[in-house]
């Protein structure tokens, strides 16, 4: 499979970043050179076999359903490039 | 570099505790050597003298008392991937700009609950993404190498090439690192020091800037094996903050370095022999067989024959994976905003400019594949092809081997701006061709430098291990050690 120009803007879209014409023409050729490589999966025989959800054998672990942490509203906005109050700012999103 | 910056963590250990040198001292050493060469190396990007000389002072005080930790003193580098509390972390890009946490990462916590002091936070391939520490936000680090008799400024490899340059040139006495394809193996093997991915879950993920969460993994970059084995032994943990943390003591990983391999069963897998390969590295690969031999160990031939699709099943479970992590990255929370006329242009346009290249690129391919339509051709096929590789090391392991012996990289160290590398992404994807099998199987791995080439540039070989069975590794590790001797940089810079 291999992408074309429309589906790089598409799927740059998708993962919210803005490209340049320029820029999509040439992520067209890296994309289609990396798809071409792993085309070579295609190869292998995967009928019957699981897909792997976990790499070491282990049960989720649970913990107790109580409150361990919280009041830290201010170390949570500390880093944020624009907050109010303890609020995250961010463009009218609602008219 | 310094008498007291040229001891090993070991010997640091053991001067500081008989009160030949003190942590002060030792801080100092490393702080001057750091003022000294990092304009030229670059491989950190933020050094932290303050704080390290106040760590040291705790330390010294600590030792007075008779209450000294497991690496009270010991000045480390830490990549700039791991939380640390009211200091830069970035995972080296443009989109974290500014962000200090107000949180530590709980491997980095470990170490300094063990009385270890920071030096700064080291370069690193943005997020980790990288086989060369040229995506660094930061630029590229320098190699302490240089072939001999030249002057042309080589990459330390990546992601944790900050990491590897400041252990080769003595500009910390270890530095932690994570590796999610290769990047603690392939910059220690480009580098001439020792580094080692433990199994996936030995180390807590909490806190570090994530990747690929399903590969990524903790582990030291040191200058021989026994101080890897003291680092990891500090940084492993069981850890509630993370599910995939395993319930496991830590052993101490220390004893195991001098066991003997007597009886050992060593597997050189027939896949590893790729078409190219250079001669040396060949060779380098028979030497490693030809020690462990003589050291009493038992080789065999193994077979694990889905090795060659475990590079391109990486490159779709990584970047999908990454497409997901990195979606937090959108103006809002933390690090970079560039202001749009909306919400949605807002996001695109802090992506746009907070991302380098090949962290773009990586993204797309992640959306790509997971996107409607494509989800079984790609994400579901590679995640089996992984089941596939996992079997294969099982088989094998199941049939009595306890370690496997490959190279580390299918070369030595290669020039900064390579522009071969960097006319294909693929070519440069090819440097983890045998590091990332570890990954995708989840094992532990070691790289160990196991010789030099014909320019005089360190190569190193690596051991592949059973679940959780680093201290195998270590073992046969510290034998190759031994034989193949200790290798340092001539200082230019």
């Amino acid at each position: 499979m291999s992408v074309d120009l429309a589906t790089v803007k598409r799927v740059a879209k998708l993962a919210r970043i803005a490209v340049t014409d320029e820029e999509a023409a040439k992520m067209e050729g890296e994309l289609n050179t990396i798809l071409g490589f792993v085309e070579q999966l295609d190869e292998v025989d995967v009928s019957g076999v699981e897909p792997m959800t976990s790499v070491m054998p282990m049960e989720m672990k649970k913990r107790a359903d109580v409150v361990t942490d919280g009041g830290k509203a201010d170390d949570i906005t500390a880093n944020a490039p624009e907050s109010v109050d303890n609020f995250f700012l961010v463009p009218k999103v609602v008219e | 570099m310094t008498e007291l910056t040229r001891l090993t963590i070991a010997e640091a250990r053991g001067k500081l505790s008989k009160k030949e040198i003190t942590a002060t001292e030792l801080t100092d050493a490393y702080i001057a050597a750091i003022d000294d060469a990092n304009g030229a190396l670059n491989a950190y990007v933020a050094v932290t003298p303050d704080k390290a000389r106040a760590m040291a002072k705790a330390s010294d005080e600590r030792i007075a008392k008779g209450e000294a930790g497991a690496l009270e003193g010991i000045p480390l580098g830490i990549k700039d991937l791991y939380a640390t509390e009211g200091v830069h972390t970035q995972a080296c890009s443009h989109v974290l700009d500014g962000f200090k946490p107000r949180y530590e990462s709980t491997v980095t916590a470990n170490l300094w609950a063990d009385g270890a002091v920071m030096l700064g936070k080291l370069n690193m391939d943005e997020f980790a993404m990288g086989s060369s520490n040229e995506t660094s936000f930061y630029g590229p680090v320098k190699n302490p190498w240089r072939a001999e008799g030249g002057n042309k400024d080589l990459v330390p490899g990546g992601s944790s090439g900050g990491s590897a340059a400041a252990v080769s040139a003595h500009l910390c006495a270890g530095a932690t690192a994570s590796d999610t394809g290769g990047s603690i193996r392939q910059p220690a093997a480009f580098t001439g020091t020792v580094g080692i991915k433990p199994t996936y879950g030995r180390c807590s993920r909490w806190g570090m800037v994530a990747f690929a969460s399903s590969l990524d993994q903790a582990g030291p970059i040191a200058r021989d094996v026994r101080d890897a084995a003291i680092l990891l032994k500090s940084m492993a943990s069981v850890d509630d903050k993370d599910t995939t943390s395993v319930d496991r003591p830590v052993p101490d990983y220390e004893t195991s370095v001098g066991q003997s391999v007597k009886g050992m069963k060593i597997g050189i897998p027939a896949e590893y022999r790729m078409d190219g390969m250079p001669e040396e590295i060949e060779k380098l690969w028979q030497q490693g067989i030809a020690w462990l031999k003589d050291a009493g160990a038992e080789i065999v031939d193994i077979s694990l024959p889905h090795t060659k699709y475990a590079l391109p099943a990486y490159y779709i479970v990584a970047p999908a994976e990454a497409s997901s992590n990195l979606a937090r990255y959108d103006g809002v929370r933390y690090g970079l905003r560039v202001p749009g006329k909306d919400i949605i242009d807002m996001y695109e346009k802090t992506r746009a400019a907070g991302f380098g290249d090949e962290v773009k690129r990586r993204v797309m391919i992640g959306t790509y594949v997971l996107s409607a339509g494509y989800y079984d051709a790609y994400y579901l096929r590679a995640q089996k092809v992984r089941t596939l590789i996992k079997r294969d090391f099982e088989t094998v392991f199941d049939a009595g081997v306890d370690a496997i012996l490959t190279p580390a990289t299918p070369s030595a160290a290669f020039g900064i701006a390579d522009q071969d590398l960097h006319a294909d992404p693929v070519k440069m994807y090819l440097n983890d061709i045998f590091t990332v099998t570890v990954n995708m199987a989840g094992l532990p791995g070691i790289a160990v430098p196991a010789g030099l080439d014909h320019q005089g540039l360190p190569l190193g070989l690596q051991l592949i291990g059973k679940p959780f069975d680093e201290e195998t590794l270590f073992r046969a590790g510290h034998v190759i050690e031994q034989a193949a001797g200790r290798f340092t940089p001539e200082k230019w810079w």
